[in-house]
């Protein structure tokens, strides 16, 4: 049973003639299935290196590695990652709570709003800001975002509910808060380069519909293109919170270094990636499968979210 | 019955009085990029009758139909010269908002264009939300007097919900005239309706406008003149000059036309000489 | 005439349209004025979204330029203490470690990567599909969990940290993201060139050789040196691995420096010295990933205006 690509038929239908056809090559197919089939075997040897290593902890701590909220490091156990597991979703979901919108509309705004000459422009410097190393938004958050928080924003939202949760806490500016903002620039060039290439192909005509009947500009964005764009747009947020989960210098370097249960998002603490990061180099005893442990976890996590921004994208692009 | 003949002597009377015009066009030129695609067209639209642009292909008809409604605005580098006027309004005129103008002229396309994420019911009340209005009776209202207009509520009325796209190219089409007229415009414009579709879905619709005109005024653009000659009126004929500008060669009742037109380049047109 | 007009029976449409009329009158201002902030905000967001980009580069700019100097770039580290705190010396060894690094996991990715990218392309089985699906999951898997992996397979047996281990986890990082890219370079050839090569009774490597390679190599090559880029800006995946350096070192074998390790290091340091340091060690690495990414768009677009 042959499954296909949608989208994507012309040249694999030439290869398929191309590999039955009786002058058939079979040195030229050897290498490639070779390379094809050793990237899969690598693959399988890492999947399989990061469960041999986390072994000795699962076997330790069942369970509770996801469930406890004891976290010593360089200890013997009990481990439980629980608290590092709330941090990560915390801080993903800072991220895309502020890099969804602005992305979005930075999306139509490239596309519809900034002059024509200035589209190319605009839409490098977005993937610019891609181009930064994560080391280097640690170091800004660090250095410029650090102060600005302590001494502007965390006054601010502790302010807004009078130092009640979730802007309770010490505002030391290295908190989870911090660590979601530097995380939603990075995850910002993603979802402005995905939401824009899904925008773009929305039909002219289907634009040209909502204007005939008397829509309003910002009503053709919010009841015609965004609608049709839905679902290609929610894998971009897919991707982008992916990339957020796994995201781990720039993280490590302005979350703290106080991992305890999440009690404000002026909390410091550790998402997954960022603890494995810090630890590894003081891993003694049992933290290092522990440390492991941590990485298979978050392996399974990412795997599971960009496989399903994969459903999503090929779904949006069927339905194109 | 007193009355029944004072209302006939009243219709008779205004037949022989001018028939009221819905739009005028007055040496209009449109352009864009600086390039010219029709110059110097006058001629006037009769109410409830439907009139047609023919004329072979670069002639600028369409230029011309998506200035009537300002869509040509958003053509790159868009100019229009001279005056169009909607009854009394200048359609160029800046007090006047393009939304406001566009909820009183309609607009159907070459390819039927529902929007995909709405239901049947959606897509043909979307006009209305757009302009504002948003009392459920209106709504309901519009929407069964604008399907039966578009000769589709007997095949719809049970599945409003649906999907707008699960109904067939021609179905589609005539959604896309409901929608349109569900806002009750002054005029219809009609940018080939029928070439995407296949022969019994174009003659349906075709038929449907011979019953449309007695609610909107319908100016369609059409590249089959044998189309034009069996629904409109009046036919005004394009053709493009040597400057590579459309203009206007001749303009009068669709049975002058092709009986007996006045142009020499009408009558190769008409004859199948070009185009 | 007056009387008789009225008694003429009502037009519902003619009503319908003067109630439409009169509401979409009514609410005309609102929902332009709704409309003007929407798209006012549009922009704004967009603008928003530049400033962290303006920030971050007038930071490294600001203080990277500060500590950078010709000694800086090509003298070896020096480690400060309490009596002299501020020498620092240079980064020159960890810039060496970057590329050697870099380089010799390009040496394994890209024909790895490139093949498994004409691969993809052309195969429609159940298995290609299984490759390109596991094969678009790796390119969104964190970094440092090759890191891992590196430390289990190279280190531990080595037991040693090595410049190996990191080409090791950079290469397994650079596979899928020089295959997804060249994947869709190949795809981009027009079937029917293809279609003639099959016509002459070539045989698929010699078409893979004469037509679709050359035709593709720009997109591919883009793609390679993008993804060079990216690889010598990460750091997680050469944290666990690579250990660190004091010296000049060719040997992929011995602990080697690099730069994004050096940042992560240095911005840490009890050294206030040190601390400032890190921009000019991210202001190096940045400017290298700007040359890099650069010379891909320059070489690409050479290469197809050469084409016509």
């Amino acid at each position: 049973m042959q499954t296909k690509e949608p989208g994507l038929h012309g040249s694999s239908e030439v290869a398929e003639r191309v590999s039955h056809s009786a002058t058939s090559d079979r040195p030229y197919k050897i290498v490639l299935k070779g390379a094809a089939f050793f990237f899969g075997a690598v693959v399988l040897i890492f999947v399989w290196s990061v469960l041999h290593a986390a072994w000795p902890a699962l076997k330790q701590n069942g369970y509770h590695l996801i469930t406890g909220t004891s976290w010593v490091a360089g200890g013997n156990g009990p481990f439980g990652a629980f608290s590092l597991i709330l941090d990560t979703l915390i801080t993903t979901l800072i991220a895309l709570l502020i890099a969804v919108p602005i992305g979005i509309s930075s999306a139509l705004a490239l596309l519809f709003l900034v002059p024509p000459k200035f589209r190319t422009l605009g839409a490098s410097l977005v993937e610019l800001l891609a181009a930064v190393p994560s080391v280097v938004y640690g170091l800004w958050g660090l250095w410029y975002l650090t102060p600005w928080l302590s001494h502007t924003v965390q006054p601010f939202l502790a302010g807004l509910t009078g130092s009640n949760f979730p802007f309770n806490g010490p505002q030391e500016g290295f908190s989870l808060l911090l660590a979601g903002i530097v995380l939603s620039v990075m995850i910002l060039p993603t979802i402005v380069a995905i939401s824009r290439d899904v925008i773009s192909v929305v039909p002219a005509d289907l634009i040209e519909g909502g204007l005939s009947l008397g829509a309003t500009r910002s009503q053709v964005f919010t009841k015609v293109i965004l609608p049709t764009s839905k679902i290609g747009i929610m894998g971009a947020i897919v991707l982008g919170a992916g990339r957020a989960l796994g995201e781990t210098i720039a993280v490590a370097m302005v979350i703290g270094s106080n991992i305890q249960m999440p009690h404000s998002l002026f909390s410091t603490g550790g998402t997954l990636a960022s603890t494995i990061a810090t630890e590894f180099g003081d891993a003694s005893g049992n933290t290092g499968a522990a440390l492991a442990a941590l990485a298979l976890i978050l392996m399974l996590i990412t795997a599971s979210v960009n496989a399903f921004a994969r459903v999503l994208t090929n779904r949006a692009k069927a339905s194109a | 019955m007193e009355v029944v003949t004072t209302k006939t002597e009243v219709t008779t009377n205004m037949a022989t009085t001018k028939n009221k015009i819905a739009m005028q066009l007055k040496d209009v030129s449109v352009a864009f990029s600086g390039r010219t695609a029709v110059r110097d067209v006058t001629f006037d639209v009769e109410e409830k009758k439907v009139t047609s642009l023919i004329g072979p292909s670069g002639s600028g008809k369409t230029t011309l139909l998506r200035s009537l409604n300002r869509l040509h605005d958003l053509t790159k580098g868009a100019v229009v010269e001279g005056q169009i006027l909607l009854g009394d309004t200048d359609v160029y005129n800046d007090k006047l908002p393009t939304t406001l103008l566009r909820s009183r002229i309609g607009m159907v396309f070459q390819r039927p264009n529902p929007f995909p994420t709405m239901s049947i019911y959606d897509n043909v009340v979307s006009g209305l939300r757009f302009n504002g209005i948003k009392k459920k009776s209106l709504l309901d209202e519009a929407v069964e007097s604008s399907l039966i207009a578009a000769a589709l509520w007997d095949s719809v009325k049970g599945r409003l919900k649906n999907g707008g796209t699960t109904l067939s190219g021609g179905e589609q089409q005539r959604l896309c005239i409901a929608r349109a007229l569900a806002v009750e415009p002054e005029i219809l414009l009609m940018d080939e309706p029928t070439s995407s579709l296949d022969p019994i879905s174009t003659k349906a619709i075709e038929d449907l406008m011979g019953e449309l005109k007695n609610r909107v005024t319908i100016v369609i653009v059409t590249h089959n003149m044998q189309q034009a000659a069996r629904v409109s009126d009046n036919c005004a004929f394009l053709l493009m000059g040597d400057d590579r500008a459309g203009e206007l060669i001749e303009f009068a009742e669709t049975t002058k036309i092709f009986n007996n037109p006045s142009d020499p380049r009408t009558l190769d047109y008409i004859q199948g000489r070009f185009g | 005439m007056t009387d008789l007009l009225t008694q003429l029976p009502p037009d519902p449409i003619y009503d319908r349209r003067k109630q439409i009329q009169e509401r979409a009158a009514a609410t005309i201002r609102r929902r332009t004025f709704l409309s003007r902030t929407y798209i006012a905000t549009l922009m704004g967001c967009f603008i928003l979204a530049l400033i962290p980009l303006g920030s971050v580069i007038y930071a490294l700019i600001n203080k990277g330029i500060a500590t950078v100097s010709w000694t800086f770039l090509t003298a070896l580290p020096t480690q400060p203490n309490l009596v002299q705190q501020d020498a620092i010396g240079g980064i020159g060894n960890a810039i060496l470690g970057t590329i050697v690094i870099d380089l010799l996991a390009g040496f394994v990715a890209v024909p790895i990567g490139v093949l498994l990218g004409l691969y993809l392309s052309e195969a429609t089985s159940r298995v290609a599909n299984i490759l390109r699906a596991i094969t678009e999951i790796m390119t969104g898997l964190p970094s440092i969990l090759l890191g891992v992996f590196a430390y289990e397979y190279v280190v531990v047996p080595m037991k040693q940290f090595s410049g190996l281990a990191g080409v090791v986890a950079l290469g397994v990082l650079m596979v899928p993201v020089i295959a997804k890219s060249s994947e869709i370079s190949f795809r981009g050839v027009p079937s029917t060139l293809r279609e003639a090569g099959l016509a002459l009774g070539a045989r698929d490597s010699k078409i893979a050789k004469s037509v679709t390679l050359p035709v593709a190599a720009p997109g591919v090559i883009t793609g390679v040196l993008l993804s060079l880029a990216r690889a010598m800006g990460e750091t997680a995946p050469i944290l666990l691995v690579v250990g660190a350096s004091g010296v000049w070192d060719f040997n992929p074998l011995h602990p080697m420096s690099a730069l994004p390790l050096l940042t992560y290091n240095y911005s840490g340091s009890q050294y206030p010295s040190q601390r400032a340091a890190a921009w000019g060690v991210a202001l190096a690495l940045v400017t290298m990933i700007l040359i890099l990414s650069l010379t891909a768009r320059i070489v690409s677009a050479r290469m197809r205006r050469e084409k016509r």
